[in-house]
């Protein structure tokens, strides 16, 4: 069972407490945009092996959104942060790759 | 035979017998005695049927890797099947079973299957499936079904007591033994807490057990002043009984306890744990060597035996050989010697060994042969004797030995099952034939960091002296890792060294094995699993070990393969003529055994397991025979039956009294969602597929909301209580996803707008007073005016009803003249009776669900979750009208202009009417045209307002088939036809909604 750092609560949380919100950083596509995109937006996901980025809800807690960033395949967990973020901060990159040396950084 | 020896037993206490059954027969034990221990006492060795052959089983072992003795105990609610007998505690009058036979041990018609087993080898169930097509149905299908199955599933409701007890703490010591207890005391003192789980009801391990009978007293010294130490120390709490069964992602721990301690039921507990750093001291278990006719009773593992001897004071047999290949192994036929017993020889199936043990058991006139094996036992429910043979060659005979019991040892295979749970990888060690954790790749925790440190047999550290050795250096170097308060643990080993010469790994004996003789060679006693089906997977080409371990069952069964997992994957490797490095090993996952069912459910069971949301009117509901109807988790009236009515009366009365006069409905459950700030409106006007913010105070409006693909998500009436706020209603069961929705849009997507959600569901409860005279059965109480003009349709105005603050709502989701009362939950049963009260006279029926959705239906109002499916459109409803075309953005706007969701062939909502008006068509069922489905029916009612049936579908194309009529198929014999109409099918000017 994950444990996860709340940013809002500022402590940590059994993954009970919380509930997985797939891929961070979508950009929503409107009406305005090319079909193309919007399926994009709609159904393609990345769903990677290795670091990615995604979005958890304090359900039972704060009931907020926030971001992390984890290692699919340890589960490491390298630090959580506002879900009003549309790229992931510096620091979380810094922490990333402090302990993957070949991390090529953040991908849209 | 096996017999209780006159003295000797470390766990039991002889002043106290214990009286239990087997299998109906009354025998006695002492207390402290295992189930096993007992049986063993009482000369029961052939205990248990194997699963697939029903060939004849005895104990194995003497702990939690005993692959034969599993038991059904208990009696009624207490009972639990596939128990491991060298597991449980002897308590007074305890029923025990042996399973997996009909109709007894003895005399088990099943065991017809030893007899064919060429028929029954590794695949036999998948080949069944194969050809021909019939015989799995009428044959193989029927007849493994019959045979399938290890024990029987208890007939009563579980009355055992279960608990889940959550734990954090620094570090969690697995393992009581030599290295756990070292670990523990080296780590004290730092400012750490530690938790140290033994399984067993002692910590200790197997050190006392194995000391020399001159060792003896500097051992017991040195255990008591641990313990003293253990017990001392503030910061260390040990668990006895608890075995940790499974290790998960950040340092999760499930451990199970099982106090066995009491007469009565046993009080077992799930422990939750959350350790910073595992230390796992799991040791080792003893494997056996495969030779033929090894699965006999009578034949054991060395040191179970002596487990048996020294622990319970219980004598396998009486003319006892050994087989085996290392010389830890002649402990046991040493302290047997010392007692008596007679050793006719040992196998040793190395060549030689210097160690001094061997001049020992020598010196004991024990006769010792080296590089030979067992060939062949006699006996047919209990071994008699052995055919000795060379270890190299086919196996032939050269003596024949008569004796009763056969202890065996391959050497030890480190538990390292924990270690595997979470990520840590395993490392080949050919010198010593198994698998033991990898150092450099350990699991790890939430930041990356090792989470677990493997000490002592379990990091194939064996002996005592060494162990002592390294456990402390290992401590404080991961007390400098951690940063932790260093003092260097320094401690006097008190252990002697020993010469131990290693193990020459054997596993499979003797090498050249003929055909005949691999087919009685067992590798996994439970699932039956012989060298010679490992064979033919592998000829099947079943290389990988992933696939022969699924073909052949291997280590597959409740033991996990503890015993049989190394000997296992070394026949396999022979077979393929790989080195066991490179086939690699299967994972080995949670549990590490076997938990109760209700251990993991603990509580919540029975009223706990899902609690029942009730509405405050639910004590008037039940008091007044309500049939209930689960909708979501809440529980709502369904219909009101009164006296000796038939279902379809009530419903009848109750949709007349609506249409005819007035009804009551409870309709607490629905959906209120607070939408408040500054930006409430143009939030809204983003969820909503219709214009919300132009609504004006003290209005309503009917609002649908889409996803991002279009699909019709939810619907409700949205009231503006004032410039700032909004009362969302939502459908009942969507309240809470609903609030989940605005919520995750407002905080991910709009967190500009300013904007606060709140879900107030249960903070007002609602009343519907609907039908022709509702208007007047509310103005009775004095105080409120509901004309048309104060109050027209779609209006809310806030009043009381004498003392009670009510928000009165003109909506109608019958079609009839009607009004919604909004009510602070705490008054809603008050209010309920007052309407109740004054209702008689206007001769008021309150109306359930079905009613609610008859009357709805009847109008062609509908409902999110029947007529949509989550795949269904406003346009396939015909409500274009909702969908705003000038609002610049909304969730699903793009959705609308892609061409699929524009196509004519789409499913269209439609009315349909049965040409047999008598005829209800099923829910569900099929539109079918040309032989090919076109549609299908997603409300179906007998309408007592039209006294006929109604029906409203999904039909492709259905708004351009109407008057045209269609076969809905209902079987395949059978077909309803039925016309194509407008889905509104009372009173379609609306005329009767203002009275």
């Amino acid at each position: 069972m994950l444990n996860i750092y709340c940013p809002i609560c500022q402590r940590d949380c059994d993954e009970t407490e919380l509930s997985c919100g797939g891929q961070a950083h979508l950009i929503r596509r409107d009406h305005a945009s090319s079909d193309k995109d919007f399926y994009e937006y709609l159904y393609e996901r990345k769903n990677g092996k290795g670091i990615i980025f995604e979005r958890w809800r304090h359900v039972y807690g704060c009931g907020k959104w926030f971001h992390t960033a984890r290692c699919t395949l340890t589960n490491q967990v390298f630090g959580s942060y506002s879900a009003k973020e549309v790229q992931p901060p510096k620091s979380i990159l810094a922490t990333i790759r402090r302990s993957r040396v070949d991390f090529k950084g953040w991908v849209k | 035979m096996s017999s209780r020896l006159p003295q000797e037993g470390s766990r039991i206490n002889r002043e106290k017998t214990v009286d239990f059954r087997f299998n109906g027969k009354n025998l006695k034990g002492f207390y402290g005695d295992t189930v096993a221990s007992a049986l063993l006492a009482n000369n029961e060795m052939f205990v248990a049927r194997s699963f697939k052959y029903h060939r004849p089983r005895g104990l194995f072992s003497a702990g939690e890797e005993e692959p034969n003795a599993l038991m059904g105990i208990g009696e009624g609610p207490s009972f639990e099947p596939n128990i491991r007998a060298t597991e449980v505690k002897l308590r007074q009058n305890m029923n025990v079973a042996s399973q997996n036979h009909w109709p007894s041990l003895r005399f088990d018609f099943l065991s017809i299957n030893n007899v064919f087993s060429r028929f029954f080898a590794a695949g036999f169930y998948y080949k069944t499936f194969m050809w021909p097509r019939a015989a799995w149905k009428y044959l193989f299908e029927p007849m493994i079904r019959r045979a399938s199955g290890l024990g029987n599933a208890p007939s009563e409701y579980d009355e055992e007591y279960y608990e889940h007890i959550y734990h954090h703490t620094d570090v969690l010591i697995i393992g009581g033994g030599l290295a756990g207890i070292t670990a523990a005391k080296a780590l004290r003192d730092r400012g750490l807490s530690i938790m140290l789980c033994e399984k067993d009801c002692v910590i200790g391990g197997r050190y006392l057990e194995d000391s020399k009978i001159e060792e003896r007293d500097r051992y017991k010294k040195f255990h008591e002043k641990s313990i003293g130490i253990l017990k001392k120390s503030k910061d260390i709490s040990v668990k006895l009984n608890t075995t940790v069964t499974g290790i998960f992602d950040h340092g999760f721990v499930l451990a199970y306890e099982e106090n066995q301690h009491s007469n009565k039921a046993s009080k077992k507990a799930l422990w939750k744990i959350r350790a910073k750093t595992m230390i796992l001291c799991t040791g080792a278990i003893e494997r056996p060597i495969v030779f033929p006719d090894n699965d006999l009773p009578g034949i054991m593992l060395a040191a179970s035996v002596r487990d048996y001897m020294q622990k319970y004071g219980v004598l396998l047999g009486d003319r006892l050989v050994l087989t085996t290949n290392n010389d830890y192994a002649y402990k046991t036929v040493i302290e047997l010697k010392h007692r008596g017993i007679d050793i006719p020889v040992v196998l040793d199936a190395r060549d030689s060994s210097d160690n001094p043990i061997i001049k020992e058991a020598e010196g004991l006139g024990i006769r010792i042969l080296f590089g030979k094996c067992i060939g062949r036992v006699e006996g047919k429910r209990k071994a008699s004797a052995i055919g000795i043979c060379s270890v190299n060659g086919e196996g032939t005979i050269e003596e024949l030995i008569p004796c009763n019991a056969i202890a065996v040892s391959g050497g030890w295979t480190p538990n390292v099952n924990l270690w595997s749970h979470c990520g840590g990888k395993l490392l080949w060690d050919g010198e010593c034939g198994f698998y033991k954790p990898d150092p450099e790749n350990t699991p790890t925790g939430r930041e990356g960091e090792t989470n677990m440190l493997a000490l002592g047999a379990c990091a194939g550290v064996f002996s005592n002296y060494d162990i002592q050795d390294h456990v402390p250096r290992k401590i404080n170097q991961l007390a400098s890792r951690l940063k932790i308060k260093s003092k260097r643990y320094i401690e006097t080993n008190v252990f002697s060294k020993e010469s131990e010469k290693k193990t020459k790994p054997v596993f499979a004996l003797p090498h050249g094995a003929s055909k005949d003789k691999q087919k009685r060679m067992y590798i996994d006693f439970q699932n039956d699993v012989k060298v010679s089906d490992l064979q033919l997977a592998v000829q099947e080409g079943f290389e990988n070990v992933e696939h022969a371990k699924r073909y052949t069952t291997l280590g597959m069964a409740t033991d996990q393969g503890k015993t049989s997992n190394i000997n296992g994957i070394h026949v396999l490797s022979q077979s393929l003529g790989k080195p066991v490095d490179k086939i690699g090993h299967t994972t080995f996952r949670p549990p590490y055994k076997p938990i109760p069912l209700g251990l993991i459910a603990g509580q919540y069971a029975k009223k706990l397991f899902k609690p029942v949301r009730k509405t405050p009117i639910d004590k008037w509901n039940l008091l007044n025979n309500a049939i209930w109807e689960p909708v979501a988790d809440w529980r709502r009236a369904y219909a009101y039956p009164k006296g000796n009515e038939g279902l379809e009366e009530t419903l009848s009365r109750e949709v007349l009294s609506v249409r005819k006069n007035v009804g009551l409905l409870d309709s607490s459950t629905l959906g209120k969602i607070l939408v408040k700030g500054p930006d409430a409106g143009r939030f809204l006007d983003l969820i909503y597929t219709n214009m919300i913010s132009t609504l004006k105070a003290g209005k309503c409006r009917y609002g649908l909301m889409c996803n991002e693909a279009g699909f019709v998500f939810d619907d409700g009436v949205v009231a503006r209580l004032n410039d700032q706020s909004f009362l969302c209603h939502t459908t009942s069961g969507g309240a809470d996803r609903v609030y989940a929705w605005l919520e995750e849009w407002l905080q991910t997507e709009w967190h500009h707008l300013k904007v606060f959600i709140v879900n107030l569901t249960e903070q007002y409860s609602q009343i519907a007073v609907a039908g022709p005279k509702s208007r007047e059965l509310l103005q009775t109480f004095k105080s409120i005016d509901l004309s048309a003009e104060k109050l027209p349709f779609m209006n809310f105005i806030e009043t009381n009803i004498d003392d009670i603050w009510v928000r009165i709502y003109r909506i109608s989701f019958s079609g009839e003249l009607s009004y919604e009362l909004a009510v602070n939950s705490n008054q809603a049963e008050e209010l309920w009776n007052k309407l109740n009260k004054v209702g008689k006279k206007y001769k008021l029926q309150p109306y359930g669900t079905e009613a609610l959705h008859i009357l709805r239906a009847e109008k062609g109002f509908i409902v999110v979750g029947d007529e949509t499916d989550g795949t269904v459109t406003p346009h396939d409803l015909g409500m274009e009208w909702i969908v705003s075309k000038k609002k610049k953005d909304f969730i699903g706007k793009k959705a609308f202009s892609l061409p699929h969701l524009n196509s004519s062939i789409r499913k269209q909502l439609v009315g349909i009417l049965t040409l047999d008006t008598n005829k209800v068509l099923p829910d569900g069922c099929h539109a079918v045209e040309d032989g090919k489905a076109i549609g299908h029916v997603t409300s179906t009612y007998f309408s007592p307002t039209l006294k006929r049936s109604i029906a409203l579908g999904l039909i492709e194309n259905g708004r351009s088939r109407k008057g045209s009529t269609l076969e809905f198929e209902i079987s395949s014999k059978e077909s309803i036809f039925a016309k194509i109409v407008d889905p509104n099918f009372y009173d379609p000017e609306g005329a009767k909604q203002d009275g």
